[in-house]
């Protein structure tokens, strides 16, 4: 059985400025969207799990980004909380078609 | 029994040959150093520092007692020399102190050179060459206006800043048509003239002195063409006379110095000397470089090493009045052998020119822009053939494509401190040998970088090199991803013109290439800092507060806080306040701890509407930069009130809001002593009195509470508000990210910070910076959101779905 997945729009590529999240809620559920430096664009859940500070507001370096609350550093990759912090947060898969950026729930 | 070993001069030369005698065998002597004066031995060259209120007489003792003790020195001080008796191996004190000696060392250095002509006995006349010299210039400097200073070299124009640092009226009186005619050729020397003389210094060229005019006390000189001018006090610094009177008296050879063969042995048996009394091969030294090099080759021979002897020296030199970089070596006249290439950039006031034979360099001077003094002097101490290089090259940085020369690839032989002689060898042996990991710790170990500081920036890149991957552990640098202190980051970043924080990353290999959460802001400050216009702010790497304008909340929300000067605000703008609080259901409407009004609990896509609504601007409340002015009601209203503190809070606020600084720089101006506005523990906190404002910096209400301290007392508010900008710029650009000023003055030394921010010349030119560097840039954030004018309302945009 094929599950089908929601593709949710975020915004035009150029529209999201490097390195800056971009936060979208979708039912009540936060996802902040990260465009990296070499255009990749990532989705992961967009409350840490520590403070529940905003991930969509925090400071990207490379494949990472830091709670602006408590500067936990969470993989944009796996959603992994890097050590010596632990737990995680979701992952969503992105599609880029035409420019538009989607994200698949 | 050990043999004993006389050292005669207790100053920097004979004290550094001794240190490097222990250095290879602490055992061999049993040692006494004679000493004229009543200190252990300083940092000669640190003299004119003292002068400039950069530094104390005890800061500039580089041996104190405890190192005599130590090593089991016996010290005989103040009491110098008389008699030396060659056959019977004996030395007599002024004291009557007789001493034997299996080997002697004279260094008995030189004295300033007192002009032969009436009056130079009269009370008044100071030669600028001792601690003694230098107090009695500090305590003259505050009895008397006007200071004649007699010759425009290096030791004369120190003494002269220094004294119009003392705040004395200052006359340089030059002999020649330019100044340091020795070291510089005409164009830099004018340079050199018209940047002192924005200092305050005046200048009298091509005057010869006559006669020092007055009965006890000096009152003025008179010049050979009759004309005559008023002084309270002379400074004599025509040059420096090597002192030889005991050796010759003791039948040594002596001619301009104590003439000393290749291993600096005198004429005498078992007698040597070093320093500025040896005349070596026709030359005798008065700069420090050489004398170092001299006591090697004494202190291998002495410990009975392979010694190849000492080959001369090519000196170089710089000048220590802030503002004023020039270096200068070797050969600086063109002759038929001697060609020379220049360039001159009018833009920057600087000057460079090489001076070239057979295809070598072999002199250099350099003004304004000394950042190359390393890459040249190099090539000339190493005879480097340049003629595969074109003069364009030549004179190019080595960043546009000229020769980069890193310290990382010198010889373990070639210097790296020329103050103290201390070579890469022994600097990368220390940091392996010593586990070092940060350059205060070469400094301690090695002598490295304790004089002038310049080479401190060689010394971080060879912890680097050194330690590799090992600096993990080290706690020098700014956070993880590098182990670079901010010091070595800032001078890379304009040594290297580093623009953007990426190429920050890429050239100084952070372990992360687009940096952490500690490094990206940080490197994002220091480069606005560095290139005011050429660096474009990283919206990216600021901390979301700076980034969205606001204070975020646990919530993930935000606060408001509109800017209202000085706490005043009107009926208007309460009432705009509370109807935004309403329309918008703010949870919590607050008093700020700074006399503001804060609305919190906003949510991120309100906020340009809210700004819109409120029509105000923003009070920075939440960013690294200038605060805003906690003030008292003032002599308007307050019966104790002396001054208008609203007005001049005011001020304050309208001059520098919109400024970034490494933290926030918090004020409170206060019209009485009993300070409402808590002016004792702001950043900078102005008390008014009845003659006019006490100014105290560094205080901290914070996490560490801080009292500020008291830097001096003015009587406008105009000396107010030059102050402040010169604190706030000398902050911004010494000021590690992050720090407060009350770490930051501690770091640096209030009497530093004091000696900065009450200078005229220095005040005037950080103003100048600071207006320059944020001209354009004061911008209200709030303002800029709302007419979007860098499309930043995206930045608030929510998806919901």
């Amino acid at each position: 059985m094929i599950e089908q997945k929601q593709k949710v729009f975020v915004a035009k590529l150029q529209e999201l400025p490097m390195r800056i999240g971009r936060e979208v809620i979708v039912d009540e559920n936060k996802i902040a969207v990260f465009r990296l430096s070499d255009d990749r664009v990532r989705a992961i859940g967009g409350v840490c799990p520590h403070s529940h500070g905003p991930l969509a507001e925090g400071i990207v370096s490379g494949d990472y980004v830091y709670c602006p609350l408590r500067d936990y550093k969470v993989s944009l990759i796996d959603g992994k909380v890097q050590e010596p912090d632990d737990g995680s947060v979701a992952t969503y898969e992105v599609v880029i078609e035409d420019d538009s950026v989607y994200i698949l729930l | 029994m050990k043999e004993r070993l006389l050292l005669i001069g207790n100053g920097m030369a004979g004290v550094r040959t001794i240190e490097e005698i222990l250095e290879r065998d602490s055992s061999k002597y049993e040692i006494t150093i004679i000493g004229e004066e009543k200190y252990t031995n300083y940092n000669r060259i640190m003299l004119s520092n003292v002068l400039q209120n950069k530094m104390t007489v005890d800061e500039i003792i580089t041996n104190p007692m405890q190192w005599y003790e130590e090593n089991n020195i016996k010290l005989v001080n103040h009491d110098p020399a008389v008699a030396m008796d060659t056959e019977r191996k004996e030395v007599t004190t002024e004291s009557g102190l007789k001493l034997a000696y299996d080997k002697c060392i004279i260094a008995t250095g030189s004295r300033a050179f007192i002009l032969p002509i009436e009056g130079s006995q009269l009370e008044g006349v100071i030669g600028f060459r001792t601690i003694d010299d230098t107090l009695l210039m500090l305590e003259q400097a505050k009895k008397y206006k006007r200071a004649a200073v007699i010759g425009g070299g290096l030791l004369g124009l120190e003494a002269a800043k220094g004294l119009v640092d003392q705040g004395m009226e200052v006359t340089v009186i030059h002999l020649e048509k330019w100044l340091m005619e020795t070291q510089l050729n005409e164009p830099a020397g004018n340079l050199l003239k018209k940047d002192l003389e924005k200092q305050g210094i005046q200048f009298l060229m091509e005057k010869k002195t006559t006669r020092i005019i007055g009965t006890t006390r000096v009152e003025g000189l008179e010049f050979s063409d009759g004309t005559t001018l008023e002084a309270d006090v002379v400074i004599m610094s025509v040059g420096i006379r090597p002192v030889t009177q005991l050796a010759k008296d003791a039948g040594l050879t002596v001619e301009r110095g104590i003439v000393v063969n290749d291993f600096m042995e005198t004429s005498a048996a078992d007698v040597y000397a070093v320093g500025e009394c040896a005349q070596h091969n026709n030359m005798v030294y008065g700069l420090v470089a050489p004398l170092y090099e001299q006591g090697k080759v004494l202190a291998d021979l002495l410990t009975d090493r392979p010694v190849e002897g000492y080959k001369g020296s090519t000196v170089s030199t710089s000048l220590k009045v802030s503002g004023c970089d020039l270096f200068s070596a070797g050969i600086i006249r063109e002759s038929d052998e001697v060609k020379s290439i220049e360039a001159f950039n009018g833009l920057a006031n600087s000057y460079k020119k090489l001076f070239i034979k057979d295809n070598h360099i072999v002199g250099i001077v350099l003004y304004g822009d000394v950042s190359e003094e390393n890459r040249y002097h190099k090539m000339l101490r190493d005879k480097k053939d340049i003629s595969e290089l074109n003069p364009v090259t030549l004179l190019a940085s080595a960043e546009d494509g000229g020769v980069s020369d890193s310290v990382v690839n010198w010889d373990d032989a070639d210097t790296v401190c020329g103050c103290n002689g201390v070579t890469k060898g022994t600097i990368v042996g220390a940091i392996q040998t010593q586990g070092l990991t940060s350059v205060a710790e070469v400094s301690r170990c090695t002598k490295a970088g304790n004089s002038c500081g310049k080479c401190k920036g060689d010394i971080g890149e060879l912890l680097a090199h050194v330690l590799g991957d090992k600096v993990a552990q080290a706690p020098t640098g700014i956070c993880g991803c590098t182990d670079l202190t901010r010091d070595e980051i800032v001078l890379q970043i304009h040594e290297k013109g580093l623009m953007t924080s990426k190429e920050v990353f890429k050239e100084l290999q952070f372990r992360n290439e687009e940096g952490c959460s500690k490094c990206r802001p940080a490197i994002n400050f220091y480069l606005n800092v560095a290139f005011p216009k050429e660096h474009e702010d990283e919206k990216e790497s600021r901390f979301v507060n700076e980034r969205m304008h606001g204070n975020i909340q646990k919530s993930g929300q935000f606060s408001v806080i509109p800017r209202m000067r000085g706490g005043q605000t009107t009926p208007q703008q309460l009432l705009k306040i509370a109807q935004v609080a309403e329309k918008y259901n703010v949870p919590l409407v607050k008093v700020t701890g700074s006399q503001r009004i804060g609305l919190y609990g906003v949510n991120k896509e309100d906020l340009p509407d809210i700004w819109e609504e409120l029509d105000m601007t923003s009070a920075s409340a939440y960013a690294k930069a200038v605060r805003s002015v906690k003030t008292c009601v003032g002599a308007a209203f307050c019966r104790f009130g002396t001054q208008d503190s609203m007005g001049l809070g005011i001020k304050l606020e309208e001059r520098f809001e919109y400024i970034d600084t490494p933290h926030k720089f918090k004020m409170g101006v206060s019209a009485c002593p009993r300070s409402c506005a808590e002016s004792g523990v702001k950043d900078f906190g102005v008390i008014g009195v009845e003659n006019g404002f006490q100014i105290y910096i560094g205080g901290n209400g914070g996490t560490e509470v801080k009292e500020a301290q008291l830097l001096t007392t003015v009587e406008t508010e105009q000396e107010v508000i030059d102050i402040c900008g010169a604190m706030l710029q000398y902050y911004r650009k010494t000021g590690e990210y992050a720090e407060r000023t009350a770490p930051w003055i501690e770091r640096l030394g209030f009497d530093h910070v004091k000696a900065i921010l009450l200078d005229p010349a220095q005040r005037q030119a950080l103003n100048a910076e600071l207006d320059e560097a944020v001209a354009g840039k004061r911008k209200d954030p709030w303002t800029e959101v709302r007419n979007n004018e860098n499309n930043e309302k995206e930045l608030y945009t929510v998806g919901r779905v």
